[in-house]
């Protein structure tokens, strides 16, 4: 049974559109998977490898920018952008993984957010490529149904979440783990950390530029500070993965549901709206005290709770 | 033919000389037993054999290769594994699963890593307890932990750093046991210990170190009666 639950998830999901939901429906479905795409990737580096990113946004928003100015500049398809971002982003990871991957603990995730700032900035300021603040607007858009769009998520959160899985129960798994928990005992139980430290990066950095193009594709206009944003989008990938369940396979996935219909949620309230920032924060803080190990992390602990409530 | 050869090492950290021109050689097969006072540069010259540090002068040579300058990973492929004074397990992973991460250094295959995993454990006596997350482990089973997860890594030669420190009188009897198990296996054995009776019964040879400097070697008997250790040892009182 337990084997069959990645393929049931899936096909339940797969046959969600048929059940005709409004568009706007449509449009919170594609961000929770698309959020739980990225929270995999996210997870793959720093729930099993232990290297804490705070930039994500920078792989989001090369895969996103890769895709706008492939469609801008030669005119191509931006779904192109979803081949071609795998090798820039890939290149990308490949550099900051040389640069940041020397530091260790908070001062990768230093390294990182440093990374994502510096980014946004250049993105903002190259003007010649990226058309700076004015952003890229894809003007012909694939298809206005979003059930296309849907679908095409769908695909990249199945094989993801499969990616992730093979790569944790194998060797690779092992040694990202061990890199995680003791860097130089691993190093001495012959891991070359820096190399599998940097496979861990790259992996996750592809999944993360993939997610980043598709939303290219998707939303059909990018900006600097939508796509390499500190707070919406680095910071929101690491709430998905906390809140869902650090190191887990699942937690990616509760967390994007959580997250993206909280965010909804409280958007709607009247006047509050403007504040979710804030309520983040403090759901952040209280995941943190109450469930470290998130959602799924935590599922025996929050049943506890709950029979406890009943009883009393 | 010596399988480890240390040649005039020395390592300085800033102006402190941790280890002076020391120079002696491991035989294949035998107990080397490493001693020495607090400080005196055991666990730094670990270090260097091992390849978390280079040496400020001199090479270290593993089956006539230089293996000095080398990472630590790279060490451990050529065959050398270590263990930490500070137990380092992997703490969220179960005893098994610790073993298994060091076990697939060989191997890329989950089946060999496991079959490999679970005969070092049922060898160094934690096989009841593989399942148990390792951060759960009393200080005795976590060094006999380190101890096996050297083993899995497949090595010609390992370096034990203080594996009987802090063990009651029935572990050390096993860990004594354990010991002498991997020599039958052919394996090599370097010895960090401060517990004198152990070290005298187990060693083959002993190298004394004191304030970075070797000062001694040779037998367990040359050792014991040398004016040198015993003064490094008890100090100059018997002159007071």
């Amino acid at each position: 049974m337990k084997k069959y639950l990645p393929l049931l998830i899936a096909g339940i999901l797969a046959l969600l559109p048929l059940i005709g939901l409004s568009s706007y429906w449509m449009h919170i479905l594609i961000l929770v998977i698309m959020w739980s795409v990225i929270g995999m990737a996210w997870n793959l580096l720093g729930g099993y490898c232990g290297q804490v990113s705070f930039g994500h946004a920078a792989f989001f928003g090369v895969g996103a920018y890769t895709a706008g100015i492939l469609y801008n500049k030669t005119g191509m398809s931006a779904w192109w952008g979803l081949p071609a971002s795998i090798v820039v982003v890939a290149l990308f990871a490949l550099l900051i993984g040389y640069i940041c991957l020397r530091l260790k603990g908070p001062f990768f995730a230093l390294g990182t957010l440093a990374m994502g700032v510096i980014l946004r900035v250049t993105a903002e300021n190259l003007t010649t490529i990226t058309e700076g603040d004015l952003g890229i607007m894809i003007r012909e858009r694939t298809w206005i149904d979003k059930t296309y769009y849907f679908y095409i998520i769908l695909i990249l959160a199945v094989a993801s979440f499969f990616v992730v899985k093979k790569v944790i129960e194998s060797k690779l798994g092992y040694y990202f783990v061990a890199i995680r928990e003791d860097q130089d005992a691993a190093e001495s139980l012959g891991i070359n950390t820096t190399f599998y430290k940097t496979v861990a990066l790259s992996l996750s950095a592809v999944i993360t530029g993939l997610a980043g193009a598709f939303y290219t594709n998707y939303m059909g206009y990018i900006d600097p500070k939508i796509v390499f944003a500190l707070h919406d989008i680095s910071i929101v990938t690491i709430m998905v993965v906390m809140v869902g369940g650090v190191a887990t396979f699942w937690g990616p996935f509760v967390g994007a549901i959580i997250m993206v219909f909280l965010a909804e949620l409280i958007r709607s309230i009247p006047k509050l709206g403007a504040a979710h920032h804030t309520f983040f924060g403090i759901l952040l803080i209280l995941i943190i005290i109450y469930l470290p190990n998130g959602i799924t992390g935590d599922n025996p602990k929050l049943k506890r709770l709950l029979r406890m409530g009943k009883t009393t | 033919m010596s399988m480890l050869e240390v040649k005039n090492v020395s390592r300085f950290f800033g102006g402190l000389a941790a280890l002076t021109d020391i120079s002696f050689s491991v035989e294949k097969g035998e107990i080397l037993g490493l001693i020495g006072p607090n400080g005196a540069g055991k666990t730094t010259l670990f270090n260097v054999v091992n390849g978390f540090y280079g040496p400020s002068e001199g090479e270290v040579l593993f089956n006539q290769a230089r293996i000095s300058g080398l990472k630590p990973h790279q060490v451990c492929i050529r065959g050398i594994a270590r263990t930490f004074q500070v137990v380092k397990p992997l703490q969220r992973m179960s005893v098994l699963d610790n073993v298994i991460a060091s076990a697939y250094l060989r191997t890329g295959s989950r089946a060999v890593a496991e079959t490999k995993a679970v005969e070092t454990l049922k060898f160094t006596g934690l096989y009841d307890d593989r399942d148990i997350i390792s951060k759960g482990l009393p200080l005795g089973k976590r060094k006999k932990l380190e101890i096996a997860r050297a083993l899995a890594t497949g090595p010609e030669m390992i370096l034990l750093d203080e594996s009987f420190a802090g063990l009651n009188p029935t572990e050390l009897n096993e860990s004594i046991e354990i010991i002498r198990n991997i020599k039958a296996t052919g394996i090599t054995i370097m010895i960090i210990e401060h517990h004198m009776k152990v070290i005298m019964s187990i060693s083959d040879r002993i190298v004394v170190l004191n304030y970075g400097q070797k000062i001694a070697e040779g037998t367990p008997e040359e050792i014991r009666s040398n004016p040198l250790v015993i003064e490094a040892y008890l100090g100059e009182a018997q002159n007071a």
